[in-house]
């Protein structure tokens, strides 16, 4: 189905939606009526799947007595709560999330549940030791983490990364990918699929397996987002807009992830902000982003890490009567986009994959704090700007207070053991550099 | 009125100077680092001409205004001794001098100037141990205080505060403060101005002309009844109203007396040529065994050891050793002092730059001949490249105001690089932060002939000694690149 079309019959049915007494109407799954979560249908085996998936990366860590880092179980359990009532079905999460802790999180949770009432997604990270036992381990320590006897949805997590040579070590060498046939065959995976980050290169080569039918992807999990639709850095990451025609074309569902950029594009400078305002006064940032995402029926899912209730219960809001852009909207947003790479940004979305750096930086507080700045205007540009006293202190008092003066940008010494783990393939020693550089000429005042 | 006035001006110089020593982000030093070069053992150091002849001249009119108003440690002791004295009909009463006491601690106190036996100097002079005290015992309060307020202002959104990172400095110090204010507190709680007219040298020195001063408290002999009102009230217990005599070199001209002679028998007058005081042999009293206990606190404590305060981690970032402090041949002294020799012969000890520095570098020196006396160190920041502002507030000269092009002029020690901790050296990891982080381009990296590892190397004549490379290191606890301190600072 083309976008076109798709546009047309979301907007009947919303139309329908309007006129139909409440409840009655049933949509093939692309538009929701008002008061109902949206859904999309996967056209391979008929999954009905709630638009927004609740990404389980990014939940509240607290400290147990022991001061160990450890997940706010009683929290998750009312988000997953809140979320299952109302309509969200589709749970992301891996044996890598959160200090390892992601999984059995989400397992009591959702036992709490009927296995039918959601579906439950997890990955194989073997980033570190990919031996065939240590993946096979990890396969099965996943049923008992999440209390289920079958995936819905099992991803060969982020691969793309290191190109083609990283995947077989992965996944064909150690034959992980022929037993993960075999599961499939046997049922316990119903849908098998990967995640992706790298060039188009490697991209390529993925869909060039599915055409020689030597593996089917049932389904592939992208980046997307009005910036990374035609704003990927290019060198090592692909644009969205490739990723997604390559799979549409092929009928492959997609399932989005970072649809926000770790949070970025719910914060957005002030004169995006104001943009969007004008256009639409109740629509929130975030709920721009998502909507990008959603005009786009070959998405089956777009994937939330929610933190807590407050975006939850947005992003609940945002797809109950969802309505898609049309293209002026979609055109608007590449604007909005082209307006947000002038500002000097950093790519991260937070997702501590650099996390511990050997030499103590905390290098996504860094990054985060650095963009916080930008997007809220408290970044002084010039020596000779007006307010430059009052910037230069809200900048050097606030880098302080987030992120500790021994764990800061200046720390850095170039190793380089962070730039493999990146996702988004951040230089993060030359983008470490280029923030200390700021903060010391913030400090001998030769900002020019 | 007299006194009225007396109190207005010492209140202005006393809250003036502590605030000083007190406010840490250098707001105040613009407006009132005067007060602390018209201090008499700063301007003496500092060979400040025009400060000493306008405080002998202020002296020779008034009398010793100087103990009353511009010395901290002198209002500090009048307001100790005003609660003291609360609810007593008649505190005090005419003593003898101790002659033997003042005049023997004042010569040896010069004697000590001379010889530069400078921690014997710093116990004693009043200004510095009114700032030692304020530095290493209030200035942790007024921070505390400051980081509450910096704690609230973060949980409002407002950058009005910012939190200050406090450490123990030096524990020796510490105690001599300690031991500094319970002797001051007890002596003017219980006798006045004691300290200052028989232990106190700038008082002494003072005293000399204070006994020719041409205005002065003087008893009309006429109109006294002899009822010893004033003589009660006096903190400096030099009026002998037996005898109808006032010892001038005593009085700080505090003006109490004058109020309290109900039958119009003082004023505060012209006096040229009269006779100053009455001598009278001195006796001993007890001032002496606090003295010796004063003096010996401060030898003893010199030994012992320097604490370090221990600082927490989070559990989900890599946890950072904490630099050790290194041994130094040569001390290291900021930017704007001529050289350690002149750096440490001028120094009062005061602790004005210590409190002062925001940059976590300077602090009291431990060892025996520099007792007190500031050194710097680089295992908590470094001397950043434009940051002048000890030079700005140093009273006594051992630190010359320099501005920030000037500083790089100031060869103040010079980076040593230890192969044995050195990453880059030993091949384990590709670092080159020294390098990178050296204001001037002193360092470079080059291919070690013998192991074939890249590892840096000092232009030593053109390494500045600020630390910056020190600090950087990622070699923890101890830096693979270590400062030393030059004698000679600039090359002339």
């Amino acid at each position: 189905m083309k976008r076109r079309d798709f546009i047309k019959i979301g907007s009947a049915a919303a139309l329908a939606a309007a006129c139909a007494p409440k409840g009655v109407l049933k949509t093939a799954g692309e538009g929701a009526p008002a008061g109902e979560m949206a859904m999309r249908t996967n056209p391979n085996n008929g999954d009905r799947v709630s638009l927004i998936g609740f990404g389980c990366m990014r939940w509240p860590m607290i400290q147990d007595a022991a001061g160990n880092d450890i997940i706010d179980q009683e929290a998750v359990n009312e988000m997953v709560d809140y979320a299952l009532e109302h309509g969200i079905n589709y749970f992301d999460t891996s044996p890598a999330y959160l200090q390892g802790q992601s999984e059995r999180a989400a397992g009591i949770a959702l036992s709490r549940h009927p296995r039918s009432s959601y579906f439950l997604a997890t990955k194989l990270s073997n980033f570190g030791d990919a031996s065939t036992e240590a993946s096979l381990q990890m396969y099965r320590d996943s049923f008992s983490e999440l209390q289920t006897d079958y995936f819905d949805y099992y991803l060969l997590h982020a691969i793309g990364g290191g190109g083609v040579p990283v995947f077989e070590k992965r996944y064909i060498e150690n034959g992980a990918l022929d037993f993960l046939r075999g599961e499939k065959a046997a049922g316990r995976i119903r849908n098998l699929g990967f995640s992706f980050h790298g060039n188009q290169e490697t991209f390529d080569y993925f869909m060039s397996l599915h055409d020689s039918d030597f593996i089917k992807w049932d389904f592939c999990q992208i980046e997307m987002n009005y910036i990374d639709w035609n704003h990927a850095d290019g060198v090592r990451n692909v644009n969205a807009s490739y990723l997604y025609e390559q799979l549409e074309g092929r009928g492959i569902p997609v399932i989005i992830m970072e649809p926000l950029l770790g949070g970025r594009l719910a914060n957005v400078p002030e004169s995006i902000s104001r943009q969007m305002k004008e256009r639409e006064p109740e629509w929130s940032a975030a709920s721009w982003a998502f909507r990008f995402c959603g005009s786009y029926p070959g998405v089956l899912c777009i994937l939330s890490g929610m933190t807590n209730m407050d975006p939850l219960v947005e992003n609940v809001n945002t797809f109950t009567g969802f309505r898609p852009l049309d293209e002026d909207g979609l055109e608007f947003l590449e604007r909005m986009a082209v307006q947000t790479m002038e500002y000097p940004m950093v790519n991260c979305t937070g997702c501590k994959y650099c996390m511990p750096c050997p030499w103590g930086v905390d290098i996504p507080g860094v990054f985060q704090h650095y963009n916080r700045s930008i997007t809220e205007g408290t970044y002084a540009q010039s020596a000779a700007q007006k307010d430059y006293a009052r910037l230069k202190r809200a900048y050097l008092v606030s880098y302080d207070r987030s992120v500790q003066s021994l764990r800061q940008a200046d720390r850095c010494i170039g190793c380089g053991v962070c730039l493999s783990h990146c996702p988004q393939s951040i230089p993060i020693p030359r983008e470490l550099r280029r923030i200390a550089n700021y903060v010391e000429q913030l400090r001998q005042d030769t900002l020019e | 009125m007299l006194k009225k006035l007396r109190v207005l001006f010492a209140l202005i110089f006393w809250l003036g100077i502590t605030l000083l020593f007190l406010v840490f982000t250098g707001g105040l030093h613009r407006y009132l680092s005067w007060m602390a070069k018209i201090q008499l053992l700063p301007a003496v150091m500092a060979v400040n001409l025009a400060v000493i002849a306008a405080l002998v001249l202020l002296t020779l009119l008034f009398g010793r205004i100087y103990c009353s108003v511009i010395c901290p440690l002198g209002v500090f002791q009048d307001a100790v001794s005003h609660v003291g004295i609360s609810g007593k009909k008649q505190p005090y009463g005419y003593r003898r001098e101790i002659k033997w006491l003042r005049y023997g601690v004042w010569a040896l106190f010069v004697i000590a100037l001379i010889a530069g036996i400078h921690a014997f100097v710093a116990i004693l002079a009043p200004y510095s141990a009114y700032g030692r005290m304020v530095q290493s015992l209030l200035q942790p309060v007024y921070i505390w205080f400051n980081n509450i307020f910096a704690h609230m202002a973060e949980r409002a959104g407002s950058y009005a505060f910012y939190s200050k990172e406090t450490w123990f400095r030096s524990l020796p110090v510490l105690v001599v403060s300690l031991v500094t204010l319970v002797i001051i507190v007890i002596l003017s709680f219980r006798s006045g101005r004691t300290y200052c007219n028989s232990i106190c040298p700038v008082g002494t020195t003072l005293s000399f002309f204070s006994r020719f001063s041409m205005f002065r408290p003087v008893i009309d002999v006429e109109k006294c009844r002899n009822c010893k009102a004033c003589e009660h009230k006096c903190k400096a217990m030099c009026i002998d109203i037996d005898s109808h005599r006032i010892d001038y070199s005593r009085c700080v001209d505090c003006f109490n007396c004058i109020g309290e002679c109900k039958f119009d028998a003082l004023k505060y007058r012209f006096a040229w040529g009269r006779k100053a005081s009455g001598n009278a042999p001195a006796e001993p009293k007890g001032a002496d065994a606090s003295r010796r206990a004063f003096i010996a606190s401060g030898a003893f404590l010199a030994g012992s050891a320097v604490l370090h305060a221990q600082k927490k981690v989070d559990g989900g970032l890599a946890s950072i050793l904490e630099k050790q402090e290194v041994e130094r041949d040569t001390p290291i002294t900021p930017p704007g002092s001529l050289s350690v020799r002149d750096f440490y012969r001028r120094c009062t000890a005061c602790q004005l730059c210590v409190a002062e520095c925001p940059n976590n570098v300077l602090r009291p020196s431990s060892s025996l001949e520099r007792f007190m006396q500031p050194e710097m160190g680089y295992e908590r920041g470094f001397c950043r490249p434009e940051c002048t502002r000890c030079s700005q507030i140093c009273p006594s000269g051992a630190i010359r105001p320099i501005g920030r092009e000037e500083k790089t002029q100031y060869h103040i020690g010079t980076a040593r690089v230890n192969p044995e901790l050195c990453i880059s050296a030993k091949g384990e990891s590709h670092c080159g932060k020294c390098v990178r982080m050296c204001p001037v381009g002193a360092l470079s990296m080059v291919q070690d002939p013998e192991t074939g590892n890249r590892r840096p190397v000092v232009a030593e004549e053109v390494c500045i000694g600020c630390g910056a490379c020190e600090q950087y290191c990622p070699s923890r606890p101890i830096s693979a690149i270590v400062v030393n301190g030059r004698a000679q600072h600039l090359d002339v």
